[in-house]
C-alpha cells in the first residue's frame, strides 16, 4: 500500500512539473492576445479597457497590409520551392550509399546550425553584388535555403519508415522510376511532405534576421516592419498582428495534424 | 496461360560486380533453361541476392552479359525487362486493396478497367484467394500477403519470375506448405523461375536445379539429388544436408582414412586444400554382425542415444575418427535393432554413399 501511495505522489509531482513547463512555454505567446484587445495606446497587461482599435489600425494601414502581403507571398513561394526540392533531395539521399548520405546530411543541416546572423551577412553581401537586396526574389531564395533542411529532415525520416522494396516492386512490375515514385512512394510519405511544407511556410513567415538585412522598401516583410515598429513607437498594433500570426500558425498546425490523423485511420 | 507468353531461357556470362574490394559477383556464368525452376542457394553475403538484383536490373554489373532469350538486357532498365518479382517483404502497396495491388502491373500496361478486374480476379483464384479483392492488405495474414504478392507478379504473364526469399517470413509449417504450392504453381505457369534462398531444404524441395553460390561464385550447379549425393566441394557438402567430415589423404585416385583405404564409387573430384570424407548420418548402416568387406568399416562404441521424434540419433565413438552420428528411423524396424549405450556396434558406409570432396573447388 505504501508503495502505491509513494507512486501516486511521484505521479503528482510529474504532473505539476509537466504543467509548469507547458505554462512557461505557452504563456509568453498567449500574453499578447489580451494585450492586443487593449483600449490603451501603449502595451499594457492586463488591459484596463477592451477594444478592437488595434486590429482596425492594422487592417487599415497600407504599410502593414503591404508588409503582410510581402510576407505571405514570400512564405507561399518559399513553400512551393522548398517542398518539392527538399523532398527530392531527401529521396536522393535515401537512395545513395550510406557514406555519401551521412556526409551530405551534415551539409544539409548546416543552415540550421550556423547562426542565422552569419548567413544574413553573407547573403546581404552576395545580394549587394547581384542586386537582389530589397527584392522578393532575394527574400524567397534566402528563405528557401533556410527552409530546405526542415523539409529534407522530415521527409527523410518519413522515408525511413517506408519499405523501399515497394518502389522496386513497382518498377519491376513495369513502372518507370518517376511513375513508381509518384504513385507508390509519394502517397506513403505524404504526411512527412506536408509537415515539411508547413515547417517551410512557418520558417519563412517567422524569419526576422535575414529579412532585416535583405528585405526593405516595398518588399519589407511583416517581421521586419514589426521589429522597426517595436523600436520606434511600441503601440499595440504589434500585439494585434502577433495574435493574427499565432492564429495562422496554429490553424496550419491543426490542419497538418488532422490530415495526419486521417491517414492513421486509413491504414 | 496465354498462347503468346512462353518462358524464356536466361544466359548469364562473365557477370562481375564489385563493392569496393568485395567481389559480390566474381565472373559468374550460368545458363538457365526456359521453364526451369532454378534456385540460387548460399549463405548471406554470398552474392546470390546481388545476382538476382542484377537480373532484375536494380544492380548494374561492372561487366558481363545477361540475355533473356536472344535479347541482351544488361542496359535495359528494370521496368522494361518484363519480369515478375516477389520480394522477401512482399512489398505490397498498403494503401491499395488486394485487387488494386494485383491490377497495378495491368494498369501500367494500359489494360482496360474491366479486363484489369477480370484478370486480377483470375490471378487471385490461381493463388486460392478468389473473392479477396476488396480486402485491405492489413486485413491479411502473412501467408495471404505472400499469395497476393505472387498473384501480382504473375498477373501480366511474365516469361520470367524472380523470387527473393519469398517464404522466409512465414512460420515453418506454412513455409513447407507454400513450398509445395509454389512448385505446383510453377508447373501451371509457363515461366522461368529464379529463386533465391539460404534454406537448403527449401532449395532441395522446390528446384529443378540448384546453383550453390559462395564468395560471389557458383560452386556447383546440379539437380537436388546430384548436389546432395555428389557435392563438388566441402562447402557444398557442408551447406547441404546434415553431415560430419573427416580429413582424408588422397593419392592415385584412392583416399585413405588413417591407415584404411576408402572404397568409393564416385571418382574423387579435383581441388585444392586437401580432401574430406563426408558422412551423412542417414547414409550409415548399423550392421548386426561384422561389417561386410564391400563396405567401409566405421565401427565403434555407442556413446549416446538421442531420441528426436521422427528418428533416433546414435552417437558412436570411433577409435581414430572421433564421434560419428548415425540416424536410425524411429519406426519398428529401427527400434528393434537399437543398440544400448556402451555397446560395440558395426557401422557400414557403402561405397555408393561414400562422398569424398576437396576442401576447395579447382
Amino acid at each position: 500500500m505504501e508503495q502505491v501511495g509513494q507512486r501516486k505522489i511521484d505521479g503528482l509531482w510529474l504532473t505539476v512539473v509537466g504543467i509548469a513547463v507547458l505554462f512557461f512555454l505557452i504563456l509568453p505567446t498567449l500574453i499578447v492576445i489580451p494585450m492586443s484587445f487593449s483600449g490603451a495606446s501603449y502595451l499594457e497587461f492586463p488591459p484596463t479597457s477592451l477594444s478592437f482599435r488595434w486590429y482596425v489600425a492594422y487592417v487599415t494601414s497600407p504599410e502593414w497590409m503591404s508588409a503582410t502581403k510581402t510576407s505571405l507571398i514570400a512564405a507561399a513561394l518559399t513553400t512551393a520551392i522548398a517542398t518539392p526540392l527538399g523532398s527530392l533531395c531527401a529521396y536522393g539521399l535515401h537512395c545513395s550509399a550510406p557514406r555519401i548520405r551521412s556526409a551530405a546530411q551534415i551539409l544539409v543541416i548546416m543552415p540550421i546550425v550556423v547562426p542565422v546572423i552569419l548567413i544574413a551577412v553573407g547573403v546581404f553581401s552576395l545580394y549587394a553584388k547581384l542586386g537582389l537586396n530589397y527584392t522578393l526574389t532575394g527574400i524567397v531564395i534566402a528563405h528557401t535555403a533556410l527552409a530546405l533542411p526542415f523539409v529534407i529532415v522530415t521527409v527523410m525520416s518519413g522515408l525511413q519508415n517506408y519499405d523501399f522494396d515497394q518502389e522496386l516492386a513497382a518498377r519491376s512490375l513495369g513502372a518507370s522510376r518517376a511513375y513508381a515514385l509518384w504513385t507508390i512512394t509519394v502517397p506513403q510519405v505524404k504526411f512527412s511532405i506536408q509537415t515539411g511544407a508547413f515547417l517551410a511556410f512557418i520558417t519563412s513567415l517567422d524569419e526576422v534576421v535575414i529579412s532585416m538585412l535583405v528585405s526593405g522598401g516595398e518588399n519589407a516583410t511583416i517581421t521586419r516592419r514589426m521589429f522597426n515598429s517595436l523600436r520606434d513607437q511600441l503601440d499595440p498594433t504589434i500585439a494585434a498582428i502577433s495574435t493574427c500570426l499565432i492564429v495562422v500558425s496554429i490553424t496550419a498546425l491543426i490542419g497538418v495534424q488532422m490530415i495526419g490523423r486521417r491517414k492513421d485511420k486509413a491504414q | 496461360m496465354s498462347p503468346a507468353a512462353h518462358s524464356l531461357p536466361i544466359d548469364i556470362s562473365n557477370l562481375c560486380k564489385a563493392y569496393g574490394s568485395v567481389k559480390a559477383l566474381n565472373d559468374v556464368s550460368l545458363n538457365i533453361a526456359a521453364g526451369e525452376f532454378l534456385t540460387l542457394l548460399g549463405p548471406s553475403g554470398s552474392g546470390k541476392t546481388t545476382l538476382l538484383m542484377a537480373l532484375a536490373g536494380f544492380v548494374r554489373p561492372d561487366g558481363g552479359s545477361i540475355r533473356f532469350g536472344e535479347q541482351e538486357m544488361i542496359a535495359t532498365p528494370p521496368h522494361k525487362r518484363g519480369l515478375g518479382m516477389v520480394f522477401q517483404s512482399y512489398a505490397l502497396f498498403p494503401f491499395m486493396t488486394v485487387a488494386e495491388n494485383v491490377a497495378y502491373p495491368l494498369k501500367i500496361r494500359g489494360v482496360s478497367k474491366s479486363d484489369q478486374k477480370a484478370r486480377a480476379e483470375r490471378a487471385l483464384e490461381t493463388v486460392q484467394l478468389g473473392g479477396y479483392g476488396d480486402r485491405r492488405i492489413t486485413q491479411l495474414s502473412g501467408g495471404q500477403r505472400q499469395r497476393v504478392a505472387l498473384a501480382r507478379a504473375m498477373v501480366f504473364e511474365p516469361q520470367i519470375i524472380l523470387m527473393d526469399e519469398p517464404l522466409s517470413a512465414l512460420d515453418k509449417k506454412l513455409r513447407e506448405h507454400m513450398q509445395i504450392e509454389l512448385k505446383a504453381l510453377h508447373e501451371k505457369l509457363d515461366a522461368t523461375v529464379v529463386y533465391v534462398t539460404h534454406d537448403q531444404r527449401e532449395a532441395l524441395t522446390m528446384s529443378d536445379r540448384i546453383a550453390v553460390v559462395n564468395h560471389g561464385r557458383i560452386e556447383q550447379i546440379a539437380t537436388p539429388e546430384r548436389l546432395y549425393r555428389q557435392p563438388h566441394s566441402f562447402f557444398v557438402a557442408d551447406f547441404i544436408g546434415e553431415s560430419i567430415s573427416l580429413p582424408v589423404s588422397v593419392a592415385n585416385d584412392t583416399a585413405q582414412l588413417g591407415e584404411r583405404v576408402l572404397k568409393s564409387n564416385t571418382p574423387i573430384a579435383l581441388g585444392s586444400g586437401g580432401h574430406r570424407l563426408i558422412i551423412r548420418p542417414e547414409l550409415l548402416e548399423v550392421t548386426a554382425g561384422a561389417v561386410p568387406d564391400a563396405a567401409n568399416d566405421l565401427s565403434g562404441q555407442v556413446h549416446d542415444i538421442i531420441y528426436q521424434g521422427d528418428s533416433v540419433l546414435v552417437i558412436v565413438q570411433h577409435d581414430s575418427a572421433g564421434q560419428i552420428n548415425v540416424r536410425v528411423p524411429a519406426n519398428r524396424a529401427g527400434q528393434t535393432g537399437l543398440p544400448s549405450k556402451g555397446e560395440q556396434i558395426g557401422l557400414a558406409l557403402h561405397p555408393e554413399d561414400t562422398i569424398i570432396v576437396p576442401e576447395h573447388v579447382a
